[in-house]
């Protein structure tokens, strides 16, 4: 067996793979292109990172590819991301003209490679337009949508529909996520890699060294979130939370977070993070590079308890990493939150800094039960949240692409 | 061909989740979705949860159960839906009609119609089963007993649970295949229809087979 295989058989057990190779064995060869728009920072470069190699490791022939961009096109890609998040967005005709110019000229870039692949995946709006100048496409093109568009602002959802309805499928994390498109919608959750650096095991005293990397308390409880500074996060409400716990129980709050070079609006909401918790010596500010990845992993498993508590949230995979790890999750009660953290049983769900707030003390109060529902989301994840989960799905909606969309397909005669 | 000369092949499955562009924001809407919705999306919502990430539902074994206590707040429908066991249903469309059954006999004894948060509504979904071939063949039950344990829960599914759908004996592939060795394995076939298909997981229905299996051939039964 590949190495890269025989490494997730340890974790997942071996039957896990065998499956894999089974779904695999119609693919072989099958050559699989993934686009998009950042090869660091973002939960879909870290999913690329792994699920490519794993492709490959399977027997198809999948490569990953990332369009050019200039500072007016993410500064425009991140206005249809807030506006698929539900957030009036006005934005300006003359970006728009930067989003096609910059999809055209990466269309060109990667004709050779889309014209002849079997399978294109074109993750989330930034690379949408490039079908618009494939027009000698001989494969199938699915669009990959990891936002939260259950809501979108209509007039961007309108102008990027008119790129999607021509693909040949699209994902969405979610079902509340999927929008009426003239092709079927595959509904896929995302995924976390046990094996990357941010999730795999760590020595106890690497855990521990980063209370003395960043100025923390060992001995205070550790409450944590790891986020971009991004509004839908709501890192202004945690703090909130945080305050109003710390009233009654002394703790500490991290918020660890990166930019993303296709996220212009983070800096502004750092300054306005930085600005809600001066003067507390017990609120510590991380901002981290985006290969911050094992420090990351460090400051999760050294956390009590970590939150998320999203406005908006695609799905969460900071939420499944925590969980990963061990720990409770108090999260926001939206999207792809809900799938992981079942109320009372791997965290909380909440909607306000008080709810957050209210769940902090009792975790912190309750140990037994902190520790179990520590446990029960490390379950859930292995079960259902593992990279191998995803790539099987992706493998079953490839035989599927190229079965046909009946009820039951079967590859085994 | 006589089953002694009949290989049993394993087989395993995976399934793919599809929106179907249906939803409920209540319970009126809930009866239409249900009128309307494809018959793979029944059949997912009663038991996708076996291949689908999702919690081990706690208290609630289909998603229109769970939806109508945590999206409508209607724990009477919630329960008289949680009950339904879809192995005893001939087949999706009679199950489809129990469902309508119940949500309309809630529908009247309501005085309005319940409804759900605008982010509670419910999205009729729908699964694709794929069929894989696993490569390996069974040539007598005895080898079922080695095999059980570390069968992986996908062929579970397919052998145990998708063929009383997929057959016309509405009954799981190892006692149609048991059946056809005789007598001797009658007993073997009574005790596997004690396992209960679906108010278990498939982690549990594995190892209870295995269980039966394992005294079936260890304790003599051959």
């Amino acid at each position: 067996m590949n190495q890269l295989l025989q490494q997730y058989g340890e974790i997942t057990g071996p039957e896990v793979i065998s499956h894999l190779q089974q779904l695999a064995e119609s693919l072989q060869g099958m050559k699989v292109v993934h686009v998009n728009s950042t090869r660091l920072g973002g939960g879909v470069a870290e999913i690329l990172h792994k699920l490519v190699p794993m492709m490959n490791s399977l027997g198809l022939n999948a490569e990953w590819r990332v369009i050019e961009g200039n500072p007016d096109f993410f500064n425009c890609t991140k206005g249809f991301h807030n506006a698929l998040q539900g957030f009036r967005t006005v934005i300006p005709e003359s970006l728009l003209q930067v989003y096609e110019t910059v999809n055209r000229e990466n269309a060109e870039e990667l004709r050779p490679v889309l014209e002849d692949a079997d399978v294109v995946f074109i993750h989330d709006p930034q690379p949408a337009a490039l079908i618009k100048w494939i027009e000698n496409r001989k494969g199938k093109w699915v669009w990959r949508c990891h936002i939260d568009c259950s809501r979108p602002y209509r007039p961007v959802w309108k102008y990027i529909r008119n790129y999607v309805k021509d693909f040949d499928a699209s994902i969405f994390s979610l079902a509340q996520f999927a929008q009426p498109l003239p092709h079927p919608q595959y509904l896929i959750a995302p995924s976390i890699d046990p094996i990357s650096e941010k999730n795999v095991e760590l020595p106890q005293d690497e855990v521990m060294a980063v209370f003395e990397q960043f100025g923390m308390d060992p001995e205070l409880p550790l409450v944590l979130q790891v986020s971009r500074f991004d509004r839908f996060k709501d890192p202004i409400g945690v703090i909130e939370a945080y305050r109003i716990a710390k009233k009654v129980i002394p703790l500490q709050l991290v918020l660890a977070g990166g930019t993303a070079t296709d996220d212009p609006e983070g800096e502004a909401v750092l300054e306005e993070v930085e600005r809600a918790s001066a003067g507390d010596p017990d609120i510590h500010i991380l901002l981290l590079p985006p290969d911050a990845h094992r420090t990351i992993n460090a400051l999760q498993r050294a956390a009590d308890i970590v939150l998320q508590k999203s406005i908006k949230e695609g799905f969460g995979l900071t939420v499944t990493e925590a969980m990963w790890k061990g720990k409770p999750v108090i999260g926001g009660d939206t999207g792809g939150i809900r799938l992981q953290v079942i109320d009372h049983y791997t965290g909380f769900r909440v909607r306000t800094p008080e709810g957050a707030a209210l769940r902090i003390r009792y975790l912190l109060h309750h140990r037994e039960r902190l520790n179990e529902m520590g446990e029960l989301a490390k379950r859930l994840v292995k079960e259902n949240f593992l990279l191998t989960r995803h790539l099987m799905e992706y493998l079953a909606l490839m035989i599927s692409l190229v079965k046909g969309f009946e009820d039951r397909i079967d590859v085994s005669e | 061909m006589k089953n002694h000369e009949r290989p049993f092949n394993v087989r395993d499955c995976a399934l793919v989740s599809l929106a179907t562009g249906l939803r409920a924001h209540n319970l009126r809407e809930f009866q239409d979705g249900l009128l309307r919705a494809p018959e793979s999306s029944i059949y997912h919502h009663f038991w996708g949860r076996f291949l689908q990430p999702r919690f081990d539902e706690p208290e609630y074994n289909n998603d229109f159960a769970a939806w109508a206590y945590r999206g409508l707040h209607e724990k009477a429908l919630a329960e008289r839906l949680s009950v339904l066991d879809p192995t005893e249903f001939e087949d999706i469309e009679s199950l489809r009609q129990e469902v309508l059954e119940r949500v309309e006999e809630r529908l009247d004894e309501n005085e309005f119609v319940p409804w759900a948060r605008s982010d509670q509504i419910f999205f009729f979904t729908r699964s694709q089963i794929i069929v894989l071939d696993t490569g390996h063949v069974l040539h007598h039950p005895s080898e079922l007993a080695d095999t059980l344990p570390e069968m992986a829960l996908g062929s579970v599914f397919y052998h145990f649970i998708d063929a009383r759908r997929r057959t016309q004996e509405r009954i799981d592939d190892f006692t149609a295949w048991l059946e056809g060795w005789g007598e001797e394995f009658m007993p073997l076939c009574q005790r596997i229809m004690t396992v209960d298909p679906y108010f278990s997981s498939l982690k549990e229905i594995r190892s209870e087979l295995a269980e039966i299996f394992r005294t079936f051939f260890g304790g003599g039964g051959r």
